[in-house]
């Protein structure tokens, strides 16, 4: 496949960037979006030009450190990460557009490199059960219903990549704050913090520059883990819970 | 024969004596205590975030140190033990099947083929349930049955089911219990986090390990930063092989630079293939997927009986197949270890019976499951897994057959320890995949996790302790010459790097090297390929100083240095790898001299030569070996046999 890629190029936080177009060839339909940028970066540094930053590592879907926009969707035109999409969803041609994600709570750091660290102060403010080591009871003193379970798991399979944030027009990180919250508070283990972390979480979350939510929606179809709407609500329900009862 | 010395046996592993059961009891006991008041007062170092890394900031931050943490990630949820698919292992006998911590200990020194230490292996087995509990109370939604207790299913080399796990994403779970309870720490104030920041060297002060000089990743910035002790969480060096189910840049940096400052490195050669990977699609690919061993429990594995049969599998009717493990090995089948299973696979392939692209493959077959549990019952079970099958190769596995073939994944060799996890550097500690400890020459399935996790949360903390309690820690000035020499070696080194200005990209050496890595100590290793790959290294190593090319400055982000770094580390590193293959003259588990086989074609060891740990001592150009010679009171070493 021969592919035009216009790229967002951002020397640093300070630097006002834009966008450059590069023509690549010779791609093959099963290689993934990133070996493309990898294909494309070993061009460019042949040509002794400056490659693409970008994040990335397990490169299974599974870190969450890969994420761009490609032709204005968070990880593509596919609900999955970046690295997982396959350029088998292009066609010879075509001209896409990656740019990083867009947030105030995500500064660009360099092209494609956003600073992501605002969702590790998120959870450091409750996205826990406080257990210190070596104080648990028995695995099978605390029984917890399948559903729960599920449901704990459902949310818990966020990957922390920002898609949600980068997907919606406020910049809100709703989706990921509740779907910590909709984890930990549905099971025993997470009951006794349960108001204290959610009353934390959403301040944190505000004061770290995203938006509010408004019920767009983009989060969700955006997310590649499939994390649901209901969290939001759940999130509101739990917030509504815990500010009354403080 | 290569060149190398033999040094001095290692005399003692800091094992208590005694009956087995009582050991990691006897040790906890001795193990000096510091006084809470006084733990605050010192500072150590963790580098790396994953399952051991993660775990031990979290525990030590709890007991009261001050932890200093290290990732090369943008955050510390992001380390590979994310990764994992399959499940974690433990002793709880939850299914009534026969199931005891002798059981799992037995099993352990068993399935790494006679090559790990009994007291190593035991204190994890009885270490195992505590970790379950510990990782269900920080809320780990592991699979549960609908009355609520949790689920267990089974994985290669063992006849129960003790693998606790949580869908296919049982690594990333354990990872978020860490990370959270490491996140607490942080928010505390307990444990001072640098993410995007890379250990390259580590400093020694009068003999003792008392700091690191990291780079940050943003701003290119070099910095020491100084401790009481330094525990290395760095994990594995299989992206030597550059094709691998490793993260793109997990490396070997930190325990090579170790390594060169006086730490042994123990059975670098060892290196475990995984038998279910997806097979690779052509030369572009940058990594290897895994599919977890956990589909064993309802795939069966098998090759068309006729070499060269090209017939699509639907049009392959039952009696033209051959399901060669459960032939092979009836009572194992489809759930042998993974050194057994990896060797078959090749050994069709070899022989003509591979299926897909260039014959490198065999079908890992859900039909039968399908039929006999219903689609959405394999669905609840596997549907994670069989969505990222369809996404990289865009064939429907609940229709074909999925595609599989071995690929580099876990290593077992590291950095060489004591009981205690500390590395011959006094006040230098390894912990999970980046030590050698616990998995001899094979690592039974769902037990990495159990490892890191024993490691990090149980018993790092009590030889922190002694090893703390039992020195006096004189303060290290930032401008000491010790500190400030490490610092300008880093520097030049970086600066050496940048000044190259060649023609070759840094991911055309890695690959040229990972090919000679896979095709001379890959899956099988004889001498004369060996010995050929030990002639080429260290030219392709002189070539790389010579024409590598890496724009840019160092006082930035900049992807291709950090790149460049760990595959500088990687062209000394694979060396020691090959020495070490070529001198362990015998086969056990992950490591087959093809030299070495039975008529059958398993595996030979040799016990009266080889039944010793390989602790390689760096020593410039010619290093010297130390041989820990194995006991075997409790398990003795038989041929493994899983027929």
């Amino acid at each position: 496949m021969k592919l035009t890629v216009r790229i967002w190029r951002q020397s640093g936080p300070a630097d006002q960037g834009g966008m450059v177009t590069y023509p690549v060839d010779g791609i093959s339909p099963d290689m993934s979006f990133l070996e493309m940028l990898d294909v494309l970066n070993e061009e460019l540094v042949e040509r002794g030009e400056q490659p693409v930053a970008f994040d990335h590592d397990c490169r299974e879907g599974i870190c969450g450190s890969c994420g761009v926009v490609i032709n204005g969707e968070a990880h593509g035109p596919e609900r999955t990460t970046t690295c997982q999409l396959h350029m088998r969803s292009f066609r010879d041609g075509d001209v896409i557009d990656v740019e990083p994600w867009r947030a105030k709570g995500f500064p660009v750091v360099k092209d494609l490199v956003v600073d992501r660290s605002a969702f590790d102060r998120i959870i450091g403010s409750g996205g826990y059960v406080t257990a210190p080591t070596g104080a648990a009871p028995e695995a099978h003193a605390t029984p917890v219903p399948k559903p729960d379970a599920d449901l704990a798991f459902d949310n818990a399979t966020c990957i922390g990549c920002g898609a949600c944030v980068a997907a919606c027009p406020n910049g809100s990180a709703m989706l990921f704050t509740a779907a910590k919250v909709a984890h930990l508070n549905v099971l025993p283990q997470g009951a006794p913090e349960r108001e204290q972390r959610v009353l934390d979480m959403v301040e944190t979350m505000d004061a770290e520059d995203f938006g509010g939510c408004t019920n767009v929606g983009e989060c969700v179809a955006a997310c590649p883990k499939g994390i649901p709407f209901t969290s939001i609500a759940n999130l509101n329900r739990e917030f509504l819970r815990a500010s009354r009862r403080r | 024969m290569h060149e190398y010395e033999l040094g001095e046996p290692i005399a003692d592993t800091k094992a208590p004596d005694g009956p087995i059961e009582r050991r990691w009891d006897e040790r906890k006991f001795t193990a000096k205590l510091v006084n809470p008041a006084n733990r605050r007062k010192h500072r150590v170092i963790v580098v790396g975030t994953g399952l051991a890394g993660g775990s031990a900031g979290a525990t030590l931050a709890e007991q009261g140190y001050h932890v200093i943490q290290f990732c090369f990630q943008d955050s510390p949820r992001r380390a590979h033990s994310v990764a994992a698919q399959g499940g974690i292992n433990a002793a709880k006998n939850y299914r009534n099947d026969g199931d005891s911590v002798y059981r799992l200990f037995y099993d352990t020194v068993k399935g790494g083929d006679f090559r790990s230490r009994e007291s190593n292996v035991y204190r994890l087995a009885q270490i195992s349930g505590q970790i379950i509990d510990q990782c269900v109370a920080q809320g780990v939604p592991f699979a549960r049955e609908y009355g609520g207790l949790l689920d267990t299913r089974s994985f290669g080399g063992v006849q129960v089911q003790r693998t606790f796990y949580a869908r296919g994403q049982t690594g990333q779970q354990l990872l978020l219990g860490a990370y959270q309870a490491l996140s607490r720490q942080i928010d505390a104030g307990n444990v001072e986090l640098h993410a995007r920041t890379e250990m390259l060297d580590l400093i020694v002060v009068d003999g003792k390990a008392r700091g690191i000089v990291a780079r940050d990743l943003i701003t290119g910035e070099v910095t020491s930063h100084l401790a009481d002790a330094v525990v290395l969480a760095t994990g594995g060096y299989g992206n030597v092989f550059y094709l691998s189910t490793n993260a793109k840049g997990s490396n070997a940096t930190a325990i090579w630079r170790a390594h060169k400052r006086g730490a042994y490195l123990a059975n670098p050669c060892f290196t475990q293939i995984h038998p279910t990977c997806i097979p690779r699609s052509g030369e572009h690919q940058s990594k290897l997927t895994l599919m977890s061993e956990s589909l064993r429990n309802d795939g069966r594995i098998w090759v068309p009986q006729r070499a060269g049969d090209d017939r699509p599998p639907d049009r392959i009717p039952e009696s033209e197949r051959d399901y060669y493990l459960e032939r092979l090995y009836p009572s194992f089948g489809n759930l042998v270890p993974r050194d057994i299973a990896s060797r078959a696979a090749k050994n069709m392939c070899d022989a003509g019976f591979g299926v897909g692209p260039g014959g490198l493959g065999v079908y890992l077959d859900f039909a039968d499951a399908i039929a006999r549990l219903g689609r959405p019952a394999i669905e609840a079970k596997y549907g994670n897994l069989f969505d990222m099958y369809e996404r990289i190769t865009a064939e429907n596995p609940y229709e074909v057959p999925m595609r599989i073939y071995p690929a580099i994944h876990y290593t077992m060799g590291g950095l060489w320890v004591d009981y205690d996890l500390q590395t011959t550097i006094p006040g230098l500690f390894a912990v999970g995949e980046a030590n050698f400890s616990d998995h001899g020459a094979n690592r039974l399935g769902a037990s990495a996790l159990m490892q890191g996790l024993a490691d990090g949360y149980f018993v790092l903390p009590p030889a922190i302790n002694d090893y703390l309690a039992g020195g006096s820690f004189e303060t290290v000035a930032p401008d000491d010459p010790a500190v400030s020499e490490v610092e300008s070696e880093v520097r030049s080194r970086v600066e050496r790097l940048l000044a190259v200005r060649g023609d070759r990209t840094v991911d055309s050496f890695h690959r040229e090297l990972g090919m000679l890595m896979w095709d001379h100590c890959g899956m099988a290793r004889n001498e004369t390929g060996l010995r050929k790959a030990l002639e080429r290294l260290p030219a392709l190593r002189e070539e790389f100083w010579r024409r590598v090319r890496i724009p840019g400055t160092g006082a930035e982000l900049n992807q291709e240095l950090e790149k460049a770094g760990r595959v500088a580390d990687f062209l000394e590193f694979g060396e020691l790898m090959l020495l070490d293959a070529l001198v362990r003259e015998e086969s056990c588990g992950g490591h087959f001299r093809e030299e070495h086989q039975t008529p059958d074609g398993e595996a030979q060891r040799d016990d009266e030569r080889f039944s010793y740990v390989a602790a390689w001592q760096y020593h410039g150009e010619k290093p010297v070996l130390h041989k820990e010679f194995l006991e075997f009171d409790y398990v003795h070493p038989t041929q493994r046999s899983y027929t």
